[in-house]
């Protein structure tokens, strides 16, 4: 089951590396950056039905 | 008066060359019991295992023989087991070129290597490559073999139909020969005419799936190469011959070579030697010699036929479902079609079986065929994709692919052909559930070997009642249908691949060497009402 309660455990420092890593990157860099990280998070995750809601979530994230 | 049957594409070889039937000077048309019609690997096979099994089968074909051109390639191991119990394999496996080893390169970085060798115990290879028409002439040899020990097999070359018309208890045919027409009738007519199927289109039934928006180049060439007897697969190759290219070795040093070209080009100009030649020199270097043995170019599309049984026409292989190149699921979907199909009609035309029994070849191969089309869309989707997005995150993969192996499972240049599990199916009957999940009811028997020869040379000339670790009778009868006995030892594989957790196993097998139902202990009552539901009586 996908957490949706607060789970980082350093919030502010998590965000602020996420941005600070797309720095001097072009946006087709920076789109081809995250698209790595998606697949890197994806695979820790593993679980088919938690990809599943976390994908569903994110196109519309109303639909908790 | 003679007419003419054009012939759509030259013979590598003529098998069957025109012979006037004395169907021809019947007067009213000669009814047989299996009529196939085309020429193919699809359709050879079906008449040689409609035949094997004692049902009288004409096969109709507007040429003679095999095309040339090597088309279909990759022949997987389940195809070879089905061979095999057809009596075709041997000589499939001497001439094939044996692989498992596969290599995926982006642009010029290897990313990484593959090995298709499956676990040991298994009589045959995970796959052979091997020319279409070579694949065709030893179907043929069998046929002739099987004909010579009285299977009743009869091949027409340059028959060709040209009408259909199906009635309650037979379907009619209308034949064009070079003596002039004639008509025959079919009780079961086996459609194996290919993805442009002409019997399709003249009973009017669609085909609709979806088209991919891609041109494919294949360039057979001949060379003396020590390149290694691997399958080499390029995303963005740096020699620039296509957006994706693909090396594989056939016999006689002949090398199959595809490249991706895109959606518009100008198919002449693609095709003219010289363009041809640049992209295989750019690839193989400039001081290879090879000469050009075979060229094409393709498209391709993943559809199917909604149902493949339309009263007492049945259809098989390309007619009935189409796949994109990748995974070699075309050739190899076509030949289960076969092996699903013969026994099952020939239960029917016995009258054995009901005629419901063929709607579970709809039913199963359907299943197949979707198992195929959804690995087929997903392999092209990868290898062509369709926006920026796709391409984007393709090529995230393939970055990430060289340093982190769980990339590569996702990496998707053809999930090659493995045997379809008939899960679901009415056929289907009692389970056990500490066996093992890869021989449940639906799945196709995994071969090991025996104290002499291998287990699937043992299955399916009818039903088989296999008992391991427990004594089964040597025969028993049941519904009309003779079930022969085969008591086993356990052995380390039987083990692995059958009792799992259980001590002994008994499995009712069908003869497609697929499993039936499956229990712990014998009992007679419940192998008869498995035996049941198999034929389509329950």
């Amino acid at each position: 089951m996908l957490i949706t309660t607060p789970n980082l455990t350093r919030p502010d420092e998590s965000y602020a590396r996420l941005i600070a890593t797309h720095e001097g990157l072009s946006e087709a860099e920076s789109h081809a950056l995250n698209a790595r990280l998606i697949l890197i998070l994806m695979n820790h995750i593993g679980d088919e039905a938690v990809l599943a809601e976390a994908i569903l979530l994110a196109r519309d994230p109303s639909a908790v | 008066m003679k007419h003419d049957i054009p012939e759509r594409y030259t013979l590598a070889f003529r098998l069957y060359p025109y012979a006037k039937s004395p169907d021809q000077d019947a007067t009213t048309p000669v009814r047989h019991k299996a009529v196939v019609v085309g020429g193919g690997p699809i359709g050879l096979a079906t008449a040689l295992d409609l035949g094997r099994r004692g049902v009288p089968v004409v096969l109709l074909d507007d040429h003679e023989g095999a095309g040339l051109g090597s088309r279909a390639l990759c022949f997987a191991k389940r195809t070879l087991e089905i061979c095999d119990r057809l009596g075709a394999a041997k000589p499939m496996l001497a001439k094939g070129v044996q692989w498992n080893l596969g290599k995926v390169f982006h642009d010029d970085r290897l990313l990484y290597e593959f090995n298709l060798l499956p676990e040991g115990g298994h009589a045959f290879p995970a796959f052979i490559n091997l020319q279409q028409p070579w694949f065709e002439k030893f179907l043929h040899d069998a046929i002739v073999a099987a004909q010579a020990e009285g299977a009743p097999i009869e091949l027409r070359g340059k028959n060709r139909v040209d009408a259909v018309t199906p009635a309650a208890d037979h379907v009619a045919l209308d034949v064009m020969t070079p003596d002039g027409p004639y008509k025959v009738e079919a009780e079961w007519l086996i459609a194996c005419d290919g993805a442009r199927s002409p019997l399709r289109n003249m009973l009017g039934l669609g085909f609709d799936g979806r088209v991919f928006e891609d041109n494919f180049l294949i360039a057979d060439v001949k060379m003396k190469a020590d390149f290694p007897t691997e399958r080499w697969f390029w995303f963005e190759p740096h020699f620039k011959s296509g957006d994706s290219a693909l090396l594989h070795k056939q016999p006689d040093d002949i090398w199959r070579i595809d490249f991706q070209l895109g959606w518009n080009i100008d198919r002449a100009k693609e095709l003219e030697p010289a363009r041809i030649r640049a992209r295989v020199d750019a690839m193989l270097g400039p001081d290879v010699d090879y000469e050009l043995d075979w060229c094409s170019i393709y498209t391709f599309q993943c559809r199917r036929m909604e149902r493949f049984r339309h009263g007492r026409v049945l259809f098989a292989g390309d007619s009935a479902h189409q796949v994109s190149p990748f995974g070699a699921r075309g050739a190899n979907s076509g030949v289960q079609d076969v092996d699903n199909l013969a026994w099952k009609l020939a239960l029917v035309v016995e009258g054995v079986a009901p005629e419901r029994l063929l709607d579970s070849y709809d039913a199963e191969r359907v299943h197949g065929a979707e198992e195929n089309i959804l690995n087929s869309t997903r392999a092209t989707d990868f290898i062509t994709p369709k926006t920026p997005v796709s391409k984007m995150f393709r090529n995230a993969v393939l970055a990430l692919a060289g340093s982190l192996p769980f990339a590569r499972t996702v990496v998707n240049s053809g999930r090659l052909s493995l045997p379809c599990t008939y899960d679901g199916s009415v056929l289907n009957g009692a389970d056990h559930p500490a066996m093992p999940a890869r021989t449940r009811p639906g799945s196709p028997c995994p071969d090991a070997p025996l104290d002499r020869g291998w287990l699937l040379s043992r299955l399916g000339r009818g039903f088989t009642l296999m008992g391991i670790g427990l004594e089964v009778p040597k025969a028993m009868a049941g519904h009309g249908v003779a079930l022969e006995g085969l008591s086993l030892a356990p052995t380390p594989e039987l083990v692995a691949r059958y009792l799992g957790g259980a001590e002994r196993a008994v499995y009712l097998i069908r003869p497609d060497q697929h499993v039936a139902a499956r229990w712990d202990h014998l009992d007679e009552a419940a192998v008869a009402a498995a035996l049941a539901r198999a034929i389509g009586k329950e």
